[in-house]
């Protein structure tokens, strides 16, 4: 592994998103934009929207990067690029954490935006602060970028790639207790959700939001360190220097 | 050198320049195929080795071995006196695929300056590199935007950018035009000349007349090798392109 090969892969894959300027656009303006909508959505019911609204501040880069890697990986896998990088002097890590490193800026600049828009502009009440909410949907989207890295092995085309959203993100997102408390779940869907990293990453949020600092938060905190860990190095498994 | 089956007696004039690829009893199944079946070959150092075939006879394959990238069922590569795929050698040999393989979103020089910074080798090559492949009105346009040849010559850069001693080139003058092609070869010859080792796979026959070696492979096997010279004499034919029908038809 090396911080020149590590640093120049981030470097590049920021050239490439960069070039794409309607992807940055859409990355940056959908998720206040959607914040926006709800707000309006929940006109009536205010206490609604700001049970969620901080929380979704951290939802969002989980999404989004979750699709960006996916695809981005399954292009480096379909035009030979990673092969040819895998044929030369470059460790997986510095591949992944470059990845990583681009994405994390990248979620960043997306969560301080829709941040910056759910707070200022929108009135969402948060009783913690809110860079804690900013570094959560940090740690939110490399948590996506790492699922993205690891599933998109098991794509071999763009549609299979896109269903996977729904397909292992949306359960996530329904059991973690964004759409209904999980008190009010059968146990079995409780069972469930405590094995999925999601309602993790959706309790220390809700716990910021709230204000609300216990073990809890840091045993969330350490679950969604450990599924980052546990799935950025999946991921590496996943990255074949021999292939059939 | 020695082939399998051994058709010609090899000239001693590459056994003395030592081998640089040596591969026994390589074999190599995909699905239910045996893509190869058992191949042994030798390449020789400094010198421009053709690996000629149609499309499917285990040309890429055989490459990708080289290279260390292919799933192997069984044999033994050596390259450079190391297994092939060893960490070690991921500096000395370049591998250029037969599909470019550079980002289509950056420009020719973007991709030059990762894959530089990839294989640590100096800035200035990059500029170097660009003027080999021709590319210098086309090196601020994005890779996606280029014709099919360009983007291959784009491709081709890549592997001239490290310091390799061994190159492994997979058709890489498809669909270029005559003079560039002959450029091209050029080069090829002064990397040789440099002591750089090249294995290219083709399958246009006059480009069969610029290598050194030539190794003829059909459907997993090699069916010759030997230098063009050779291969015509023994077939007594007038071109390579016969003397491959001759000697497939007395392979079988």
């Amino acid at each position: 592994m090396s911080p020149r090969v590590t640093l120049a892969t981030a470097r590049r894959v920021g050239r490439q998103l960069r070039r794409d300027r309607r992807t940055l656009a859409l990355v940056l303006v959908v998720p206040p934009a959607l914040l926006a909508l709800l707000d309006y959505v929940f006109d009536a019911r205010p206490q609604t929207f700001d049970r969620i609204g901080a929380p979704l501040v951290g939802v969002f880069p989980l999404i989004l990067m979750f699709l960006v890697t996916s695809i981005a990986m399954l292009r480096e896998r379909s035009t030979g690029t990673l092969e040819r990088l895998m044929s030369m002097p470059m460790a997986k890590l510095d591949l992944l954490l470059g990845y990583g490193l681009a994405f994390a800026v990248v979620g960043a600049l997306q969560a301080g935006v829709t941040a910056g828009v759910a707070f200022g502009l929108l009135g969402v009440e948060t009783a913690g602060p809110v860079w804690a909410v900013v570094c959560l949907a940090i740690a939110n989207a490399i948590l996506g970028m790492a699922l993205g890295l690891f599933l998109s092995a098991f794509a071999t085309s763009e549609f299979q790639a896109v269903q996977f959203m729904p397909a292992f993100i949306l359960p996530q997102l329904l059991l973690a207790g964004l759409f209904a408390p999980r008190e009010i779940m059968p146990e079995a869907l409780q069972t469930i959700s405590d094995a999925l990293p999601f309602t993790y990453a959706y309790d220390a949020l809700a716990k910021v939001a709230a204000d609300d600092v216990d073990g809890r938060l840091w045993l969330d905190v350490g679950v969604l360190a450990g599924c980052i860990v546990l799935a950025l190095a999946v991921g590496a498994l996943t990255l074949r220097r021999r292939t059939p | 050198m020695n082939s399998s089956p051994d058709v010609f007696n090899r000239t001693d004039r590459t056994t003395a320049a030592g081998t640089v690829v040596d591969i026994s009893r390589l074999e190599v199944v995909r699905g239910v195929r045996r893509v190869l079946p058992g191949v042994s070959l030798d390449v020789a150092r400094g010198v421009i080795t053709g690996l000629l075939g149609p499309s499917g006879s285990g040309k890429t394959t055989l490459m990708r071995a080289i290279v260390g990238v292919q799933k192997v069922a069984g044999g033994k590569v050596t390259v450079l006196g190391r297994p092939a795929g060893t960490a070690e050698l991921r500096r000395r040999v370049a591998y250029v695929t037969q599909a470019p393989s550079v980002y289509a979103d950056l420009t020719v020089r973007e991709n030059l300056e990762y894959f530089a910074r990839v294989l640590g080798a100096p800035a200035g090559r990059i500029d170097a590199t660009i003027e080999i492949v021709g590319l210098g009105e086309q090196a601020d346009q994005v890779a996606g935007t280029l014709s099919g040849g360009e983007r291959s010559r784009c491709s081709l850069a890549v592997a001239l950018l490290g310091d390799p001693e061994l190159l492994v080139l997979d058709e890489p003058t498809v669909g270029l035009d005559p003079v560039l092609r002959g450029e091209l070869w050029a080069t090829f010859h002064r990397l040789a000349g440099e002591g750089r080792t090249l294995l290219v796979s083709t399958h246009v026959m006059d480009e069969a007349e610029r290598c050194d070696e030539l190794v003829l492979m059909r459907e997993g096997r090699v069916v010759a090798s030997g230098t063009p010279a050779a291969l015509r004499e023994e077939t007594g034919a007038d071109s390579v392109e016969q003397a491959f029908i001759a000697l497939a038809e007395r392979a079988t």
